[in-house]
């Protein structure tokens, strides 16, 4: 084909890779198959895909019909909404009973006309539906966003152009370029690379952040640029759409020969092309059909542990409803069978089968359903809008929360579901995904131990916090701990030098310079050339020449202003390169065979080094080496690597600072840093001749044994080495993951971290956002080595983990010391076992007693099962928080899904019900919104139980004097308007406004958050008490009214009250008595609360006035009742005032013997507050700041406590040993 | 004193003028002391003082008013006479009904009332009825108010059943259960020395009643022309707005026993005065064994003679002055400072450090 055309750039750029990659990447000579023999696999069922090449208009059609590469997550279309969402409406059992009541309303059978039952019901169908139809709504626009991508398409004749994602069909060949993503699942042609391969980056699928290499088929390569798919014709036999990311199965009919094609030539949808300039592919699953899609389940609904306890509630009211209908339906019963017929003003011989004393039981069986429906207030149908209502507004709430919008990003917090507000104030564990949640994925060079002697003055926060502690209480600062609180904020001190324990010193400087990405080193006795006067400047230029050569970046240097940025596989290397620039050894160029250094000092000069061999980095390995030659001739290895896998490979002298070398890695260990070992060997030619044929030998056997011959062989060369140093790179952690993992444990939250990555890092994580700590004792569970897994070998493993745990746990059962803190860390293999059904409890119970716990290399799906065991065996709510793809299952286990928003892709985020930008927003959106929404929520509900309680029992009551005869006392207008208008605004006002404290102090007193967890507002007993509150206030109501007005006048005019007036004083004394409450409940009045409250009170007067002059064919017997009976008559007023305070004396003198004599947290801060005694008493303030956090063995401050007890119980031993002085410690 | 995140130390001024990326800041919330729950608010906090003097004030207000309305009550001046058992002929005591329903026996009788104490004019008197489900659902439904009210909607008659139209399908006025039972015992007074106490039966009902809801151009039309008769008849003469009884009839009571307002006597009557009420006892209450009892009552500023609003209101003040000193007294036992922060949790529940 078009080989022979060559484009001058695009060559130079072209590096064979093939031969720098020895094991791995070697490719595999196997001819293509025999046309004639084809794939076996590809017959049966399940593998019936056709895919033919370049002719995308044969597969819409059929026999084809694949589906074109529109995506949708939408529930609904235009068409299905109303159907679905009504179905979806009346799966709620309230909702149902609200429904046979409306329809019954229409029969005579009714208590009320049909309009006062299907008003309210249609409202709150409509304003649910409506919010459904919003949430579908920005669901579409999202799909939409993803659907009007852009991807350049062959549109025939060799002639590319862009087209929309959604347009694409099976058999397009597409041209995706660098960091785009892949429109659908391809078949990988060729790229720009000559051999074939390509950069993926599948963080979206998998939340691996190292990049992935993909190669196209020999066969393929020549299809390397527009023109030549002019003529491209193939076809494709695979399997059938499956959600397996891991698997391929089929062939490709290409130029009439068949090759197999296997998972490393197709590139997933969603996953990323980088460090490629541009590759072509041919659709293979497009839509719904692609893997990543196939893979994504629907989201389940979720629900608020409030609201099923609501449910609870609902039955409990539920079956009081039947009771009293009950009652009701057999008193009525009794009145028509033995008064009824002695009742001739009822004319009881004419009337119908819903009165007929010849059938009292027929008339009751009528009755009951008649009662069901007129004690329908006991359930609340306003309860479900006012909360839905409450939540939309909290929402919003949490949506404009200026502090938890990230600047970085521009993105603010999202609620993406409102229904579960109240839940962030319950969690209990917060499980959470590491890379780009914890840390953002970019590395920082921030120390190194070089030939046995540290550099890098950037201390960890830790050390800082503990010697500032030390030093204040050294100089005679008052109080214990009263200073921890306040550790974030004295870091704004310009510089403070910290004489440490270990004699270094340590300087804090504000940055001034501008910062470059990926080095934070300071020392500067290595910069700008300052080393050569060093020590052993001799180490220090291997090591820094380790630094700019062992690697497999490729250098982009940009043309204008010369700089060069480097694409490195892995970030680590990416820092390297930029730390050996910084230091002087810049790494500009790379061929085919040599790297290019241009290094400054001593004296400037360009490097040459032939590369001979790379002997790349691998998970097993755990260290790369290059093998190079100098200008001189000289053959160097260098070798980075695990500290592990060094110390065991150096030679006799080479192990001079060994023991230096250790000192400082561990250091570097435990303040989080991911350390690596360098070292070098000097190789004589003939040497490394010799090594080198045995090498060759071993790469070019055929044959199963032959990764393990090329092992073996490298392995003899990567001895005998000599140690240089170590490096010390940060993992970054995205601003302020330490403080709010602190602030989240002070809060009593336990924080599992569950990770894709290998242990080491995991552990050095875990140690920089202060999760593990030295001191703490390391739990690691991990299976045997397992090469050959039989049925035996299972078993055993099986019960080795076991005996694991349970040792662990009785280690963690015999421990006496309070302080002594335990972490479990456990990875996927051993995750894998003891996830399985009889060892998860032991399992649950280890992982309950230790502080933290770490789970590396686990797959999406044992995130997700953690998360269940998590949810499911300690019955507490479990909070999930990641932002790739691999966290989906666990963000939708968990009871709350939090999606990190500030980063690319947006799978974890669609999946999850809270999105924020960075994972330092938890801290605001559970210790502020969540416990603000869970107190709201609770109070909300508890009180729309009362007051429906209160108001609906009088009905019963009322119906005692009726004879059962299901009259209601109140007008029609009087109970609808009771739930929607005249009660509901200052419940809403509760349910959004209300604040126990104010935003910060939640955040100062993180224990305050508590109060949810422990679920101290919204318990039987506290629920019950309202309920019992609600009865009470019924009983008042309802008999002191009937005592007042029993059948005397009650106008000095000689008037009696008939049942409208009656009926209407009742009511007023209700809503009074109500809105009281409310108002005793709420501790916090802006201008809305007064407005509702008091407004709603002034509305009762308004629409009574109103109604009453509305034309008395409307308003019947309340024609003009406050107006001309009620208006003036002094015991109407005086009624609604007596009921109105004996109905809130109990609760009010409840409120004020618990705030006298208990008071919870919050009534005492309000009071602190209230008198201003935090500003005239500073320090108790502090101290109580400080103080108030839940017993915590995680988190920045446990760490600084257990470091000052370690300082001081050295510090006593010395004392002690000095001179026995021992009363200056106490 | 934020110790929380840099953001939240960032606050809504300084980030002002941040970002120079004008779009990407599009998202940024809006800062308004609404949207980021920082209102001003009044926070009022219980103090024991507050618990003490809001109790006391209430009982303070409380028992006076409650003594107030104990003694209106007790001005009021009420006779009340149960005449349903002793009106019937004491031949017909066991066949109350089939006295009742024999139009052919004399319905009169005389009772001789005591005044006990001076009543002054207005007197209002009342009729009491007792066991009478006037509330029932079947019974309130029982009526038609656009044709009570309205010359030309006197068809609509919905609602009324059984009482709707006569048996020729003509529609009654008024129509329903309520009117066709309408109360017909008769009272005339005369005093002891033989002076007869006139009964104004004007102005009985409410205005807006007469005015709005019961038309004056409405007459009664086939009332009580059934075969079954049920109460009072009325002059198909005179307008629906005019026929008093019936429209305080029409106010069903609220309770199964209710008073009614029969009429005023505006004479001053003395302690020891007789009267002597000549009364038609027309109305079955026999049937379901309901009493019947006439009432002449004056009245306070708060109407008729009820004791009940006074003791709730005293016990009310009771309470909350016994609840007063309940608080003083355990405040003085076991007072607790203010904002005294040995009260929080994490200072109770670790002991002393």
């Amino acid at each position: 084909m078009s080989r022979g055309k060559i484009r001058a750039k695009l060559r130079q750029e072209r590096l064979r890779w093939s031969k720098l990659y020895t094991f791995n990447c070697a490719r595999s000579n196997a001819e293509p198959a025999d046309a004639t023999e084809p794939f076996n696999g590809l017959q049966g069922p399940g593998f019936s895909r056709t895919v033919r090449c370049n002719q995308p208009g044969l597969h819409g059609r059929k026999p084809l019909s694949y589906p074109s590469n529109y995506i949708s997550t939408t529930k609904y279309n235009i068409i299905t909404f109303f159907p679905k969402a009504i179905f979806e409406q009346f799966r709620r059992v309230a909702n149902v009973y609200f429904l046979l009541a409306a329809i019954l309303s229409l029969t005579p059978i009714a208590p009320f006309s049909a309009v006062s039952m299907i008003a309210p019901l249609a409202f709150v169908v409509g304003l649910s539906m409506a919010k459904e139809a919003m949430e579908d709504w920005s669901r579409f626009m999202q799909d939409m966003k993803v659907n009007k991508r852009k991807v350049s398409t062959h549109k025939g004749n060799g002639i590319f152009g862009y087209r929309q994602w959604h347009k694409i069909l099976v058999g397009d060949v597409v041209k995706v370029e660098k960091d785009q993503f892949f429109p659908a699942d391809l078949l990988l042609l060729s790229s720009s690379y000559e051999d074939g391969i390509c950069y993926v980056e599948t963080m979206n699928l998998d939340g691996e952040t190292n990049l992935k290499v993909k190669r196209a088929m020999d066969a393929t390569l020549p299809l390397e640029d527009d023109m030549a798919f002019k003529d491209f014709n193939a076809t494709i036999r695979c399997e059938d759409p499956n959600p397996s990311l891991y698997t391929f199965v089929g062939n490709l009919e290409y130029e009439k020969q068949v090759y197999p094609l296997d998972p490393s030539q197709i590139l997933l949808r969603d996953s990323k092309l980088r460090n490629t300039s541009y590759i072509y592919g041919v659709v293979i699953f497009t839509g719904h059909d692609s893997k990543v899609m196939q893979n994504s389940t629907e989201s389940p609904s979720k629900r608020s542990s409030i609201e099923s306890k609501m449910d609870s509630i609902i039955y409990v009211l539920f079956t009081l409803l039947v009771l009293i209908s009950m009652i009701s339906s057999i008193g009525f019963a009794v009145y028509t069978k033995y008064g009824m017929p002695h009742w001739w003003y009822l004319q009881p011989k004419n009337a119908s089968s819903l009165y007929s004393p010849s059938m009292p039981a027929l008339s009751g069986i009528f009755h009951f359903v008649t009662a069901l429906i007129l004690y329908g207030y006991l359930i609340p149908i306003s309860l479900y809008v006012s909360i839905e209502v409450v939540k939309v507004l909290q929402a919003m709430f949490i949506n404009q929360d200026i502090q938890m919008y990230d600047e970085e990003s521009g993105k603010p917090a999202h609620a993406r579901t409102s229904n579960l507000n109240e839940e962030l104030g319950q969690v209990d564990t917060i499980l959470s995904d590491k890379t780009g949640t914890l840390t953002c994925n970019q590395m920082d060079f921030l120390k190194c131990s070089i030939a046995g002697v540290s550099y890098g003055v950037g201390s960890s926060e830790v050390e800082i916090a503990a010697a500032k502690h030390i030093a204040s209480e050294i100089s005679g600062s008052p109080g214990h701990n009263c200073f921890q609180a306040d550790y974030w904020d004295k870091k704004d001190d310009k510089s403070s030098v910290i004489e440490l324990e270990s004699g270094v010193t340590c300087r804090i400087e504000k940055d001034s310079k501008t910062k470059i990405n990926g080095f934070s080193f300071k020392d500067d006795r290595l910069l700008e050339g300052n080393w050569t006067k060093e020590l052993n400047p001799g180490t220090l230029l291997m090591f820094f020449r380790i630094l700019a050569v062992c690697h497999t970046a490729i250098p982009e240097v940009d043309e204008e202003t010369g700089s060069v940025t480097y694409e490195a596989e892995s970030p680590d290397e990416g820092a390297f390169l930029i730390a050996a620039r910084e230091f002087g050894f810049e790494f500009y160029r790379r061929t085919q065979a040599s790297v290019f250094v241009r290094e400054s000092y001593p004296n400037p000069s360009e490097r040459e080094f032939k590369i001979l061999n790379l002997l790349e980095f691998s998970s097993k390995r755990k260290r790369m080496t290059v093998i190079v030659q100098d200008e001189s001739g000289q053959i160097i290895l260098l070798c980075k690597g695990a500290d592990s896998m060094i110390f065991d490979r150096l030679s006799k002298n080479g192990k001079i600072y060994e023991a230096d070398t250790m000192k400082h890695l561990n250091e570097y260990g435990e303040a989080g840093l991911r350390t690596l070992a360098l070292a070098y060997k000097m190789l004589d030619e003939s040497e490394y001749s010799t090594w080198n044929a045995e090498f060759l030998r071993a790469k070019t056997t055929i044959g199963p044994d032959r990764d393990a011959q090329l092992e073996q062989v490298v392995d003899t060369m990567e001895r005998e080495l000599v140690l240089v140093g170590a490096t010390a790179v940060e993992d970054k952690l995205q601003k302020g993951v330490p403080q709010c993992i602190d602030k989240l444990a002070q809060a009593g939250l336990k924080i599992w971290v569950l990770t894709g990555d290998k242990m080491e890092t995991a552990i050095n994580i875990g140690f920089a956002c202060s999760l593990l700590r030295q001191g703490m004792k390391q739990i690691s569970i991990s299976t045997m080595n397992t090469d050959f897994l039989n049925q035996d070998a299972k078993k055993a493993i099986q019960d080795n983990i076991l005996l694991q745990i349970t040792n662990a746990s009785q280690m963690i059962k015999l421990e006496k010391d309070p302080h002594a803190a335990f972490a479990l860390i456990i990875d996927g293999k051993a995750l894998s076992y003891a996830l399985e059904d009889d060892l998860k409890h032991h399992f649950l119970g280890l992982a309950v007693d230790c502080a933290s716990v770490i789970c590396c290399r686990v797959s999406p799906k044992q995130k997700a099962l953690v998360t269940r065991l998590v949810k499911e065996g300690t019955g507490k709510i479990t909070l999930a928080v990641g932002d790739g793809a691999n966290d989906v299952g666990m963000i939708q286990e968990a009871d709350i899904g939090v999606g990190i928003s500030g980063v690319e892709g947006m799978q974890a985020v669609m999946a999850s019900d809270f999105s924020v930008a960075q994972f330092r927003c938890l801290e605001r959106l559970l210790v502020v919104h969540g416990h603000w929404c869970y107190k709201r929520i609770a109070q909300m509900v508890c009180y729309f139980f009362y007051k429906n309680i209160a108001f609906g029992l009088t009905l019963f009551y009322f119906e005692a004097y009726t004879g059962f005869s299901g009259q209601s006392v109140y007008e029609d207008w009087y109970m609808i308007l009771f739930n929607v208008i005249l009660t509901s605004l200052p419940v809403i006002s509760l349910g959004v406004f209300e604040q126990d404290v104010p935003s910060d102090v939640c955040l100062q007193f993180p224990a305050l958050y508590q109060q949810g967890p422990k679920n101290l507002f919204f318990d039987w007993r506290r629920i019950m008490a309202w309920m019992a509150n609600g009865l009470y206030s019924s009983l008042i109501v309802f008999f002191i009214n009937i005592g007042i007005f029993r059948a005397q006048a009650f106008r000095s005019d000689g008037q009696t009250a008939d049942m409208a007036a009656m009926g209407t004083v009742m009511f007023t004394c209700i809503i009074w008595a109500v809105n009281m409450q409310i108002s005793l409940t709420m501790s916090h009045f802006t201008w809305m609360q007064h407005l509702f409250v008091w407004g709603s009170i002034a509305t009762w007067y308004l629409f009574l006035f109103g109604y009453g002059f509305m034309s008395p064919v409307i308003s019947g017997n309340a024609f003009h009742v406050l107006s001309e009976s009620l208006g003036p008559a002094p015991i109407y007023w005086m009624t609604t005032f007596a009921i109105t305070v004996a109905c809130n004396v109990p609760y009010f003198a409840h409120l004020s013997y618990q705030r006298l004599f208990h008071p919870l947290d919050h009534h005492v801060i309000q009071e602190i507050k209230g008198l201003r005694k935090d500003l005239m008493d500073e320090h108790m303030w502090t101290r109580e700041r400080s103080k108030a956090r839940q017993e915590t063995k995680i988190g920045f401050t446990a760490r600084v406590d257990a470091k000052i007890r370690h300082l001081k119980g050295k510090l006593q031993r010395k004392v002690s040993s000095l001179g026995g002085i021992s009363s200056m410690a106490s | 004193m934020m110790s929380s995140t840099s953001s939240a130390a960032a606050g809504p001024i300084s980030d002002a003028g941040s970002g120079p990326d004008a779009r990407r800041n599009s998202k940024r919330p809006k800062y308004s002391r609404f949207t980021q729950q920082e209102l001003p608010a009044c926070k009022p906090i219980l103090t024991p003082q507050w618990v003490i003097s809001i109790f006391t004030l209430v009982g303070i207000i409380f028992v006076p008013i409650g003594v107030a309305a104990l003694l209106a009550s007790h001005d009021v001046v009420e006779i009340v006479d149960r005449y349903e058992t002793a009106c019937v002929p004491s031949n017909m005591a066991d066949n109350k009904i089939g006295y009742i329903q024999n139009p052919n026996i004399s319905k009169a009788c005389t009772r001789v009332l005591k005044v006990t104490k001076d009543m002054d004019k207005p007197i209002y008197v009342y009729y009491q009825l007792d066991n009478f489900y006037q509330n029932h659902r079947r019974y309130v439904k029982s009526r038609n108010d656009q044709q009570l009210r309205d010359k030309s909607k006197a068809n609509e008659t919905s609602g009324c059943d059984p009482e709707k139209t006569t048996s020729d399908g003509t529609p009654i006025v008024p129509c329903g259960l309520i009117a066709w039972s309408l109360f017909n015992d008769t009272y005339s007074f005369t005093r002891g020395n033989g002076e007869a106490l006139t009964v104004n039966k004007k102005d009985i009902s409410w205005k807006s009643d007469r005015d709005h809801k019961f038309g004056s151009d409405v007459f009664p039309k086939n009332f009580q022309n059934g075969g079954l008769v049920g109460g009072g008849k009325l002059d198909p003469k005179i307008p629906l707005s005019e026929q008093e009884d019936l429209i305080v009839w029409m106010r069903t009571a609220a309770l199964p026993t209710f008073r009614k307002l029969y009429g005023r006597i505006e004479v001053d009557l003395k302690e020891n005065d007789t009267i002597t009420v000549v009364l038609e006892n027309n109305y079955n209450t026999y049937s379901f064994g309901g009493k019947k009892k006439l009432v002449l009552s004056t009245t306070s500023w708060l109407g008729g003679k009820n004791d009940f609003l006074g003791i709730a209101y005293i016990s009310i003040g009771g309470v909350c002055f016994f609840l007063a000193t309940l608080f003083t007294v355990v405040y003085l036992v076991k007072p607790r400072k203010l904002g005294d922060p040995s009260y929080l949790s994490w200072n109770n529940n670790r002991g002393t450090q």
